[in-house]
């Protein structure tokens, strides 16, 4: 071998390594994150987190009862406001859409998938919260589910186009309408791929801040109904993170890894499933 | 395609056709047809109106500031609450040198790790990994935040800084006293934050480069490396560089995991070891307790700002990966 052969054979080498390392970097990162918030949280987490509300200002111990159950509503006005709006629109881009105007809805949708999550906090808070001159639970459901849309659109729209062709002419050779094919036939068949992208989505939103600080804002009590402030598991994060005790602190790991768990829980679960079957591969 | 079916149901010619078209109206009406698809031509359309209506508050929501200081609010630095002076300079500047140092950490590892997922790992290992670093997007913004303060600015504060200023403390990028809060424990949070992007998109536009070109230089006697590096990572360029775009986008955006290490100090200084502050994070602390119309009003003024960028690096991106993906997709 020339010694020209040797060195370019060398490079190559060398060099598909440090992309082999680069890979395993990426991965580290997501391990680091899992161990700290596994010992840290672990050890702080106990049962009077999940009963008892927030101790007042300076005293230790209780918990965060009312922000669970904060996120919770949140998430579910965002999942019956963004879902809803997400999937007629994918079904129109997918079954009824023209050229121009398809593309057009399709491209603003990756861009509003784009936009910054703590500038639809603002757009949540002039629509909602200035009129009803109070931070609530509405305004902060309602920014998360303005985010759930443009995901609900994209992910229902590949999975209705993942559905056979043949399957839809079967359908309309039977005499059905249009309508009648896609409301009794497609929709069907694709709706465990659309519920589980949906669930995705939730868990995406789900660990979202920003839009939550001035539109649902806060709230160390239980907050009932949806017109007032509403504690929320990210935002205690935050507020807990950054404030000056250690029992603080301590919480927030806790918070971290409650979060952090229902998240990767729903993200892995949904992928498994998403990955066998018949689903389409995600881009 | 609709043709077929409306010369079956009109029933003879010689009936005037407004009846006609109104009875077959009225036909596909009952059917459903019609109805389904007006409404969920409504929903589609409602993306498109909520996007313009977003603009429309922002705008509305900012007349104050902008009739007040005009275009001078992007370029003078004082930010002064009490004596209602805004100028948005320190922000834009603290936005700008957070993202690209983040992108200048993520960049050479995000599209490493996508050449060795696309090109050399097995299949499962593949497969594996990319599932992994999609799980790492996933992580919220706010619990990396955590753990940048509890664990990356001490790391800073004890070991890095005091490192770099003994080795490069000459360069004015690493002088003062360290922190550990600033620029740099920003910048290393958002190259954290925006590395799965880069790694899963750049992974995807990889695989989608035709099998011919790689056996092509592979069979002009090219090594692995450089069939790679001079013929695969060239064909899908401006692919990855639309995923860079939108990791860009991604990076002047974030907001929870900047506010809670950079510091909060709207300053522009040249060393990477000050605190500064960027758009999201003026934002998200002072929105709540802004003093009065006018300093409510200049915070939404600079979530415009930040909305306009991302939007066109956004646009821009879109259009980059539509293209690479395109001219890849014969290998499908």
């Amino acid at each position: 071998m020339s010694p020209r052969l040797i060195w370019r054979k060398g490079v190559s080498i060398v060099m598909l390594s440090l992309t082999g390392v680069c890979a395993l970097a990426g991965v580290s990162v997501l391990l680091i994150i899992l161990g700290y918030l596994l010992w840290y949280g672990g050890k702080y987490i106990d049962w009077n987190f999940f009963t008892q509300l927030p101790k007042p200002v300076g005293e230790t111990g209780g918990g965060m009862a009312n922000a669970i159950v904060g996120s919770a509503k949140l998430l579910l006005l965002a999942a019956l406001t963004g879902v809803p709006v997400g999937f007629l629109g994918g079904v129109y881009l997918s079954e009824f859409g023209g050229k121009t105007f398809s593309f057009m809805v399709r491209y603003m949708t990756d861009l509003l998938n784009g936009v910054p999550s703590i500038v639809m906090g603002i757009f949540a808070y002039t629509v909602v919260v200035l009129p009803m001159r109070t931070f609530s639970t509405l305004a902060g459901g309602l920014a998360l589910g303005a985010m759930m849309i443009p995901i609900a659109v994209r992910s229902t729209e590949e999975f209705l186009h993942a559905v056979p062709r043949a399957m839809r002419e079967g359908a309309m050779a039977l005499g059905a309408s249009k309508w009648r094919t896609i409301s009794s036939v497609v929709v069907p068949a694709a709706s465990r791929g659309i519920l589980t992208a949906a669930l995705l989505a939730l868990a995406r939103v789900a660990g979202e801040t920003a839009p939550l600080l001035f539109t649902a804002f806060g709230n160390r009590y239980w907050s009932p109904g949806w017109g007032q402030p509403i504690a929320s598991l990210p935002v205690m994060i935050f507020t807990y993170a950054v404030g000056p005790y250690e029992d603080w602190h301590r919480q927030a790991w806790a918070a971290g890894l409650v979060l952090l768990g229902l998240v990767l829980i729903t993200n892995i679960v949904v992928r498994t499933l998403l990955s066998r079957g018949t689903s389409p591969q995600r881009p | 395609m609709a043709t077929p079916s409306i010369a079956v149901r009109r029933p003879a010619p010689s009936r005037s056709p407004r009846s006609g078209g109104a009875r077959a109206f009225v036909e596909r009406l009952r059917s459903g047809d019609e109805i389904a698809h007006l409404i969920t031509l409504i929903f589609a359309a409602s993306i498109l109106f909520l996007t313009a209506w977003l603009v429309y508050e922002l705008w509305i929501y900012c007349a104050l500031p902008r009739h007040r200081f005009g275009w001078g609010f992007l370029a003078t630095s004082t930010w002064d609450p009490v004596f209602e002076h805004f100028g948005a300079l320190p922000f834009i500047y603290g936005t700008v040198v957070t993202s690209a140092l983040g992108l200048l950490i993520a960049v050479p590892i995000g599209v490493g790790a996508a050449i060795f997922l696309a090109e050399l790992a097995p299949h499962a290992i593949s497969e594996a990994l990319t599932f992994l670093i999609e799980l790492l997007a996933a992580v919220p913004s706010v619990i990396i935040g955590m753990l940048g303060i509890f664990v990356l600015v001490p790391i800073l504060r004890t070991v890095v800084q005091p490192f770099l200023k003994a080795t490069l403390g000459f360069l004015p990028f690493f002088q003062g006293p360290a922190y550990g809060v600033g620029f740099l424990a920003a910048g290393l949070i958002l190259a954290i934050m925006v590395v799965p992007f880069i790694i899963s998109i750049s992974r995807g536009i990889l695989l989608a480069v035709p099998m011919e070109q790689r056996e092509g230089a592979l069979a002009l006697g090219a090594t692995k490396w450089e069939s790679t590096w001079k013929v695969v990572v060239p064909y899908a360029r401006s692919g990855i560089m639309g995923s860079v775009f939108l990791a860009l986008a991604r990076a002047l955006g974030e907001t929870m995991a900047v506010t809670m290490v950079i510091g909060n100090d709207p300053k522009i200084s040249a060393s990477l070891f000050a605190p500064g502050y960027t758009i999201a994070a003026v934002i998200a602390n002072e929105f709540t307790e802004a003093t009065g119309d006018l300093h409510r009003q200049a915070l939404i003024e600079l979530g415009l700002v930040l909305f306009f960028v991302t939007m066109v690096l956004n646009a821009f991106a879109r259009i980059l990966i539509l293209l690479t993906t395109r001219k890849g997709t014969s290998r499908e």
